[in-house]
């Protein structure tokens, strides 16, 4: 307890902890009370701080209320509950324990008062993530885990470099709106953007995420890019720059979905895609925006993790992941494929959807600022999400051409799951006043006009005739798409295997140098005399030694240059 | 031997089934070309309201986008084993 409010993360990080020392029901009552509780203590903290303690000068608050952090941690605590269930009779504890230490820093950083405490929140994320991916045990989620790690650390340095920079220029930590004008708050939102999965370091979204277990992914999906939305919206909004990365984000995501084979990493594409409109939002920073940014990135946890368990039910029982390999399975998954149907419909923003009443709030913003190309994007973008995730995935994994493969739906927890996010993808459709009841501004946005219906319908529609039409430049390649990770991958890591062979080469012809000396002077000694031989075997190491001191001294000496 | 096989199949994938799919297909597409009749679609920026612009556009710009996909898969495309060798 820290003054009045208990911190909502805390019953998620305390499941760290719990999880791996429980076993059997009592494990599992705690996996579904422990994101329960964080719920209700999400509703629990008042608006405003809840406690400050100074911190080397500085005043460090970890519990905020805002309506803000309320709705992304409701989201965020809903998706642990529900991906709890989903996971719970399957997933691995150490897989589990994470997920949910992730999930209780993502609604960390959602409380957070101070610049101080989303740091420490943010760095946790990237560690309970960077362990879910590794969880799935296999040496290409290794691999992955390991590159993971690498993009989210340096992202951390970034924004740490950011932070630390706004606090000595301004003296100030607060974690509240700030305009584009220092170099430290340019580090800030490259920081931020890293995690939304932005240009230039894109890539380790859909390397990664689909490397995780059938599990784990669904986890992935929700946290990292949407509280790097939740902290644009909270320090940058109407930043211009995020309008134009929010469209290249959108368009990266619908052509590197459409070239791709594996059935979730064209799902992990669409996330780039679905966090550009957010983010496109976040940049054009009116009220209508920023809620429709707010209520699209509710909606799209909700839905895009119902796609990923629909996916991870098909890898679950089929132990295949590749388009070329699936097709048919709707015949003995009727579940897993109508879940996975609403979940495309509701991505594509299918009128009577939670997407359609998320998403839209965007696309008007951009009208109602007379952003004619921005707006024209936007629609066009619209059309291609049904083109490369509301059609694209339910087509290869449960029509397409018969695979012959006969699985069963999943187990009850898994297929229950999924019907509550199915629900509530139609449910928040059909009702969105809830939803917009709980946005950062005033709503008076009506999303059922006859002539919004229409529109709507047209453009789909019609983007799902140019699917079929086009189905023959779409034929499923065992490939994959070269993206920026290719650089890390490929000539740097062959430049830095150059190195360190030329170090080795270096290292053993000096080794081979010395050895010589040490011959030679070895006769020399035995020749000269023996005795004083022992004190010159220490030579060597002497050397060395100077040289150590010799570059700890230039560094030193750099350091106050 | 033929007819055979089509009727082993699931009815959702039989051809007759498949063909209906198509006639509806195009019947609803028609259906929400027209309903602007009914409900006039107010444009934002003049292009938008020409008619069944949706339509069109959405049309026009996934095809855009196909092509723009596949044409870029002939830089971007490696082996799926391409990072493993």
């Amino acid at each position: 307890m820290i003054g009045n409010v208990i911190p909502p993360a805390l019953p998620l990080l305390a499941a760290v902890l719990i999880l791996p020392i429980t076993s059997g029901p009592i494990r599992k009552l705690f996996t579904l009370l422990l994101p329960l509780l964080a719920l209700f203590l999400v509703w629990q903290v008042p608006d405003g701080p809840g406690l400050t303690f100074p911190f080397i000068g500085l005043d460090i608050v970890p519990v905020m209320g805002s309506n803000v952090a309320r709705l992304f941690a409701t989201v965020f605590t809903l998706m642990a509950l529900v991906g709890g269930l989903f996971a719970l009779n399957q997933a691995r504890v150490v897989e589990l324990a994470a997920a949910f230490g992730y999930a209780g820093s993502a609604v960390g950083v959602c409380f957070a008062g101070d610049l101080v405490t989303v740091f420490v929140f943010w760095e946790l994320m990237a560690i309970g993530s960077t362990l879910v991916i590794w969880s799935a045990g296999t040496p290409e989620a290794w691999r992955a885990s390991m590159r993971y790690a690498t993009v989210h650390l340096f992202g951390g340095v970034v924004l740490m470099i950011g932070i630390v920079g706004e606090i000595l220029g301004t003296g100030s930590n607060a974690f509240t709106q700030l305009t584009l004008d220092s170099p430290a708050r340019w580090f800030m939102i490259a920081g931020f953007l890293i995690n939304a999965g932005a240009p230039p370091l894109q890539a380790w979204l859909p390397d990664a995420y689909p490397e995780g277990s059938p599990f784990g992914t669904v986890f992935l999906s929700a946290y990292t890019t949407k509280t790097a939305v939740f902290v644009l919206l909270v320090t940058f909004p109407g930043a211009q720059i995020l309008i134009y990365v929010g469209l290249f984000m959108v368009f990266y995501g619908i052509i590197y979905a459409l070239l791709e084979n594996d059935m979730r990493r064209i799902l992990a594409y669409s996330i780039v895609n679905q966090v550009g409109f957010m983010v496109t939002g976040i940049g054009i920073g009116t009220e209508m925006a920023l809620n429709g940014a707010a209520a699209h990135a509710f909606t799209h946890i909700i839905y895009k993790a119902l796609l990923l368990m629909s996916a991870g039910s098909v890898l679950y029982m089929t132990g295949k992941r590749k388009c070329t390999d699936l097709g048919g399975l709707f015949q003995s998954m009727p579940v897993t494929a109508i879940c996975g149907i609403i979940g495309a419909l509701a991505i594509s923003s299918f009128p009577f959807t939670s997407g359609f009443i998320s998403k839209s709030m965007i696309a008007q913003s951009a009208a109602d600022q007379h952003l004619a190309i921005v707006w024209m994007m936007l629609a066009a973008a619209s059309a291609g999400v049904f083109l490369h995730a509301g059609i694209k995935f339910p087509w290869f994994v449960f029509f397409q051409k018969d695979s012959g493969l006969r699985p069963p739906d999943p187990p009850w927890n898994m297929r229950l799951a999924m019907y509550i996010f199915a629900f509530l993808c139609i449910g928040l459709g059909v009702w969105p006043d809830g939803l917009y009841a709980l946005l950062p501004y005033p709503t008076g946005y009506e999303p059922y006009t006859g002539s919004h219906l229409v529109f709507q319908f047209q453009l789909l529609l019609f983007s799902g005739l140019a699917f079929f039409v086009g189905l023959p430049l779409m034929k499923r390649t065992l490939t994959i798409s070269l993206d920026v990770d290719w650089f890390f991958r490929v000539p740097i890591r062959r430049a830095g295997l150059a190195i360190l062979d030329g170090a080795s080469a270096l290292r053993a012809g000096l080794a081979d140098a010395a050895r010589d000396r040490a011959t030679d002077s070895w006769h020399f000694l035995q020749a000269s005399s023996g005795r004083r031989r022992l004190r010159m075997l220490g030579q060597s190491t002497g050397v060395a030694v100077l040289i150590v001191a010799f570059l700890l001294g230039l560094y030193v000496v750099l350091y106050y240059v | 031997m033929n007819d055979d096989a089509e009727r082993r199949k699931h009815w959702l994938v039989r051809r007759d089934t498949i063909r209906k799919i198509w006639i509806g297909g195009y019947a609803l597409l028609a259906l929400t070309v027209l309903a602007q009749f009914l409900f006039p679609v107010h444009g934002h920026f003049g292009i938008d309201d020409s008619f069944g612009f949706a339509a069109w556009y959405g049309f026009g710009t996934c095809v855009a986008m196909i092509i723009g996909a596949k044409l870029l898969g002939f830089i971007l495309k490696r082996p799926d084993d391409y990072y493993d060798r």
